[in-house]
């Protein structure tokens, strides 16, 4: 039995973040889109140390796989999740 | 849920708080509509030169000032900056609207859309009243000046093609205390306002905007001086981590203490269900809550008849003032939470309430701090607030916790108090609207049954104030 390498989307719910977005961002861990059932996981961070100085205008920001994306949107995680989901996924077996 | 207006209004605070902490605000508040507008970046206005115009409105009113105040258009916001740090005292209108960013939205009028297609049915024509609709190039036209804006053709047309334009500021004002003036601009009447902020919240182009006392707050904690923080029960679920990381937080912000506003509905709790006895005992038909100032404000403004009905119980600020200045009679008291009508409240009853901030500004004073609410250790709570009295800050909270307490107090050997308890016929209005002002009234007058009424001005309860970051 093999299963998909799962998608790590951390929101930073910092408090600028917070502020400036993140909290409607937390609905995709509430109520994520079907098809990312058991391929996402959306898990909310402290301060990312992203929003220092006027980078601040950033906020929100997320890291999907390790990647800092900024100025996110509901929209934009789900562009860039699907876009690394439709590329074809390193299978690894589940008793790895 | 977060848009255009509320990140600017959020950003600004943010980058306001961050240049004052810094020590360089003199020398940068008025570069900063420059900044956040340069003149190659797209204008939302006409131009950037408009867009700055308006920032400059904003800062002038997160420091307290109003623009219908201005006299001189081309004073600094270092003047603004100087005048803010030297009040004592808050604005007496916590409102104000920036004529030179109202869009002068059309009224009320009905307009064809592009989904007409001309049918065959045309009950748009058959009905209209006056005859104003008629058909050119395969579409209905509305003639504005024949038009009485009855809605019929909207509520026939099969294609739902027909829509009337809104003044969202006008349309959200349930007493209608917003007009455009002579000049096209959105004017609040004060004498008819009830500060529920409903405007506040609804106009699209950030027009109106609350005059903030946040730079007075945040130069005391500066400056060292004690400050109480009195935390309203609608705190809960506003920010990331538990209720108690937010105290924490707020203590690594420099306040000297936290209280919870909640301790203070619980003595609310008991007196009006005092209050509620005596004056069934005295034979009155009703007793209504008081704890909404924007309810008690409709109430005094536009419902006269069921002002001998409201309950005389202090709000839970007021109680948690009490407890706060017996605490700590050398400090000023900060009341925090999501509500522009707080501030009239306070105004109110001078010396109790030193300064109010709402938990936006109270997000922007800890991201400019650099305080993450979730990394923060539980705050050791002396004793949390019952959990009643918490639930104040949804609608039916204070019905709830009002019967409890008056059935706390009934013994079962007690019948006459117990059927007491059991008579008591709740009745909640969930937000303040054009038909609940109605409603208040005809409760004064007897017109509608129930003995004891509960009054939340925004649906859901003081959760969904016009300043909560959960809206
Ligand atoms: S709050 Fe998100 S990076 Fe700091």
């Amino acid at each position: 039995m093999s299963e998909k390498c799962m998608i790590k989307v951390e929101v930073c719910c910092g408090t600028t973040c917070f502020l400036l977005g993140a909290r409607e961002l937390l609905a995709l861990a509430d109520d994520p889109p079907a098809a990312w059932q058991g391929r996402v996981e959306v898990i909310a961070t402290p301060c990312m140390d992203a929003c220092n100085g006027n980078r601040f205008s950033g906020s929100p920001y997320v890291r999907i796989n390790g990647t800092l994306l900024s100025g996110a949107t509901r929209d934009l995680v789900e562009q860039r999740v699907n876009a690394i989901m439709a590329k074809p996924q390193p299978e690894r077996s589940a008793e790895q | 849920m977060i848009n255009g207006v509320i990140r600017m209004r959020r950003e600004l605070m943010i980058r306001l708080l961050r240049s004052y902490l810094a020590g360089t605000i003199d020398d940068d508040i008025d570069k900063i509509p420059c900044q956040l507008r340069p003149r190659d970046m797209a204008s939302t206005r006409c131009c950037p030169y408009k867009d700055r115009a308006i920032i400059k409105y904003r800062l002038m009113a997160l420091l307290g000032a109003a623009w219908e105040d201005e006299q001189d258009e081309s004073r600094p916001l270092r003047d603004y900056l100087r005048d803010a740090l030297a009040a004592h005292a808050r604005p007496a209108r916590p409102l104000t609207v920036c004529g030179t960013g109202c869009s002068g939205c059309e009224d009320g009028k009905y307009q064809v859309t592009d989904a007409c297609r001309a049918c065959f049915a045309r009950p748009c024509t058959y009905n209209c009243p006056t005859q104003a609709i008629s058909f050119r190039s395969q579409r209905a036209h509305i003639d504005q000046d024949a038009c009485k804006n009855c809605g019929k053709c909207m509520e026939l047309c099969p294609f739902h093609a027909i829509t009337r334009a809104v003044v969202p500021c006008e349309e959200a004002c349930p007493v209608g205390a917003i007009r455009k003036n002579a000049a096209g601009v959105a004017e609040i009447d004060f004498t008819a306002c009830i500060f529920c902020g409903k405007c506040f919240a609804a106009c699209p182009f950030a027009a109106i905007l609350e005059r903030s006392e946040l730079l007075n707050i945040v130069d005391d904690l500066q400056r060292g001086r004690k400050l109480v923080a009195l935390v309203a029960p609608s705190a809960a679920g506003q920010f990331p981590g538990s209720i108690g990381q937010l105290f924490a937080a707020m203590a690594a912000a420099d306040f000297s203490d936290v209280i919870e506003v909640a301790i203070g509905a619980e003595m609310t709790t008991a007196h009006e269900a005092a209050e509620y006895r005596e004056r069934m005992a005295a034979g009155a038909r009703l007793l209504t809550t008081s704890c909404c100032p924007a309810y008690v404000e409709a109430a005094k403004k536009h419902a006269h008849a069921i002002v001998p009905f409201i309950s005389n119980t202090p709000s839970p600020m007021l109680y948690a003032a009490q407890i706060a200045r017996e605490k700590h009679p050398d400090a000023a008291i900060v009341f925090i939470g999501p509500c522009i009508a707080k501030r009239h409240e306070a105004t109110l009853h001078p010396g109790v309430i030193d300064w109010i901030m709402s938990f936006e500004e109270l997000g922007a004073l800890l991201a400019a701090k650099g305080i993450d609410v979730m990394s923060q250790p539980e705050w050791p709570m002396p004793r949390p607030a019952a959990a009643s009295a918490r639930h104040f800050a949804r609608s039916c909270g204070v019905t709830e916790a009002v019967l409890k307490e008056l059935a706390a107090n009934t013994h079962d050997h007690d019948v006459e108090a117990k059927a007491e308890a059991v008579a008591v016929q709740g009745r909640v209005i969930d937000g303040i609207t054009t038909k609940s002002v109605k409603q208040l009234q005809l409760y004064g007058l007897g017109k509608l049954p129930g003995n004891f009424l509960e009054v939340m001005a925004c649906p859901g309860g003081c959760n969904n104030g016009p300043c909560s970051l959960s809206c």
